[in-house]
């Protein structure tokens, strides 16, 4: 059941990366001014991006910073659920990072 | 034909010390604290112009609400002239046709009434004015006749010992005393031996013990534990991206934490780069408590500045070194003074804001708020009187002028003037806008100018998360405009950018992003920061540093 007054937004991107099987990642904290950031494997070939965020209306910063985030990484078979608290975009695209680097081999 | 007398003021201000000389309470220059609002309304005429000292710390507390309570049928229509309002009393004497005019450099937590009493037609603003150029009209044409100050102590004499906030009495003083105008101290105890002098008694007329101490506000203290990984970030993109850059030896901060990260930043990320000795040498600062890690690295050489902070005290005794002390060890601070240093002889200021838009101005001024800006417009303004080099400045103005002709290629060094934010604030608020509320301000207050604190022409670089803009490279309004489009991130201005030409600015290294510096953000995490609480801050002075309550968590 979700919380009243989250938003929720989607996103989906074709991926040239496979990560293949991994261990799930969580990087950050539900906290005001932050979010948790976890990554599963996923079929196919797309790096699909699902947002829960308390804060409001910013669905086209949201857009683009998911948009930036797959043209640095290229990730495919990727599922990216994010929970966040009203964090700014500059913190969402560090944990989207520090995430993205623990697929690293 | 009488002869012209040239004598007025002297006359003037005989006859006021003699009707207070008549007061029951009043013993040569001592009055007895129950006979302060009959002294005032002894010594003060309508239309005087009367400096109630507002300190941005100290307050002149008992004094303000003295003057609240004179008879208005006697005194009135007086034109105030201090460098800020802070408490209410500050405002009250307005409402109640105590005061009429005021002239003001900083207004902050009573900007909001403030702006009312304005719109209403209680007030009449001469003008906002910067710390310096306040103080310099003290000396031209706001020169009070009534100075009201505070001071820690005062002897048998009348001599005063300010402590360490000194901040704006010598010059509210000198102006005072050496014009014909009265000074009165409010003072925390009376002695018989002071620590030393700050004010010789033959200054002041009338000394009267408050019954509680003056406020002093903590306005310098930022607990690390506040501090996020993109301030850690941003100021790793400072240090190596533009002290380093320049060699920045003499500098001022801007209160805040963004800058507070800087400060934790230089015995760690700063001695990983090899830069102890190379930058932040000398400092304009108040004595941040932020600061005490890289004092006690042995990265700071000297430190003057405008006013105190609480619980910095023994701190300051025990790095006498470091910070300007008299002989009896406490500081003696300056407001005045450090203004000029921060202006003529440093080589950077960086500081924070609320709002920047796209020619580079910035201002913090916000709507329904009338603040002014105290003393960052002249931090931040390149002073065009300097005449002495050094290796920054030289750098700074040759990257503005390289190939331009005339005047405007003339050598000359400029100052490097940092605006440091992140894109967006709190609440998602973007700090870049098309327009600043500034415009708006203006005209709801019938300002003749938009209240902007930092003008487009003097800043030098824009640092966000995203990168560094450096403006001095840029050759166009059109550049200039991109540049800061280019590091303002997802706001609205940012998404807005000529990508294409982004690019080619980043090219020619007008734009730096974290990666060109060799920084990678995933390395920007608290742990870099020298001291990640207030209690690490107090462990780092050995205990000597004793923050005031609130700020004890532990």
């Amino acid at each position: 059941m979700m919380q009243p007054g989250l938003e929720t937004l989607d996103y989906s991107f074709p991926g040239t990366r496979a990560a293949g099987a991994f261990t799930p990642v969580l990087v950050g904290v539900v906290g005001s001014g932050n979010l948790e950031v976890l990554l599963e494997p996923a079929p196919g070939a797309d790096c699909r991006i699902h947002i829960e965020t308390s804060a409001r209306g910013f669905g086209a910063i949201w857009a683009a910073v998911a948009q930036d985030f797959h043209a640095r990484h290229q990730l495919a078979g990727v599922q990216v659920s994010i929970h966040d608290m009203g964090a700014t975009p500059a913190v969402v695209s560090l944990r989207l990072d520090q995430a993205a680097q623990e697929l690293q081999p | 034909m009488n002869a012209p007398a040239w004598n007025l003021r002297d006359r003037q201000r005989r006859e006021r010390l003699a009707r207070a000389a008549e007061l029951p309470g009043v013993q040569g220059r001592h009055v007895a604290t129950d006979t302060v609002v009959p002294l005032l309304e002894a010594v003060l005429q309508p239309g005087d112009r009367v400096c109630l000292e507002g300190n941005n710390q100290k307050q002149a507390d008992f004094l303000a609400q003295a003057l609240t309570q004179v008879d208005a049928q006697r005194v009135h229509d007086l034109h105030m002239v201090q460098s800020v309002l802070a408490l209410p009393e500050h405002l009250d004497v307005f409402e109640t046709g105590i005061a009429r005019r005021l002239d003001f450099s900083f207004s902050g937590p009573q900007g909001g009434r403030l702006a009312k009493l304005v719109s209403s037609g209680g007030i009449e603003i001469g003008a906002i004015h910067t710390y310096l150029e306040l103080f310099a009209r003290y000396f031209v044409d706001l020169t009070p006749k009534v100075a009201l100050v505070a001071a820690h102590a005062a002897d048998r004499q009348g001599n005063l010992y300010t402590g360490p906030n000194t901040e704006d009495t010598p010059a509210i003083v000198e102006a005072t005393a050496f014009s014909g105008g009265i000074v009165i101290a409010q003072v925390n105890e009376i002695v018989d031996v002071l620590p030393r002098i700050d004010i010789p008694a033959d200054w002041v007329d009338f000394v009267v013990q408050a019954p509680r101490p003056n406020l002093i506000e903590p306005l310098f203290t930022r607990d690390p534990a506040q501090i996020s990984e993109i301030q850690v970030l941003m100021a790793m993109m400072a240090i190596k991206g533009i002290y380093a850059e320049y060699g920045v030896q003499r500098l001022n901060h801007g209160i805040g934490f963004d800058t507070a990260a800087i400060e934790l930043l230089l015995p760690t990320y700063g001695e990983q780069l090899g830069l102890k000795g190379k930058i932040c040498r000398h400092w304009a600062l108040n004595p941040h408590p932020a600061l005490i890690p890289a004092i006690e690295a042995g990265w700071v050489e000297s430190v003057h500045s405008f006013g105190s902070e609480l619980g910095m005290e023994d701190y300051i005794r025990a790095r006498s070194d470091v910070f300007f002390t008299g002989a009896d060890g406490s500081l003696r601070s300056n407001r005045a003074f450090c203004q000029a240093a921060g202006h003529y002889a440093c080589d950077l200021f960086i500081g924070s804001t609320l709002q920047i838009d796209l020619q580079g101005n910035s201002s913090t001024a916000t709507l329904g708020r009338i603040t002014g800006f105290g003393g960052a417009p002249n931090m931040g303004a390149d002073a065009r009187g300097r005449r002495h080099a050094s290796p920054a400045w030289l750098k700074a103005g040759g990257e503005a002028r390289a190939g331009r002709q005339g005047a405007a290629g003339t050598p000359r060094g400029q100052k490097l003037v940092v605006q440091m934010v992140e894109t967006f604030r709190e609440h998602m608020e973007p700090a870049f806008v098309e327009t600043l509320d500034a415009w708006t301000l203006q005209q709801q207050a019938g300002m003749a100018l938009p209240p902007i604190m930092i003008y487009g022409e003097d800043v030098t670089h824009v640092l966000t998360e995203e990168g560094i803009a450096n403006l001095l490279l840029c050759r166009t309004d059109e550049e200039r405009e991109q540049a800061i489009r280019g590091v303002a991130g997802y706001t609205a201005v940012g998404l807005a950018r000529d990508a294409r030409m982004v690019e080619s600015l980043r090219d020619r290294g007008v734009i730096k992003r974290p990666a060109d510096l060799g920084i990678d953000p995933r390395d920007a995490t608290r742990n870099l920061l020298a001291a990640r609480s207030m209690r690490d801050l107090v462990r780092a002075s050995g205990g000597l540093y004793s923050p005031p309550k609130r700020f004890r968590n532990w």
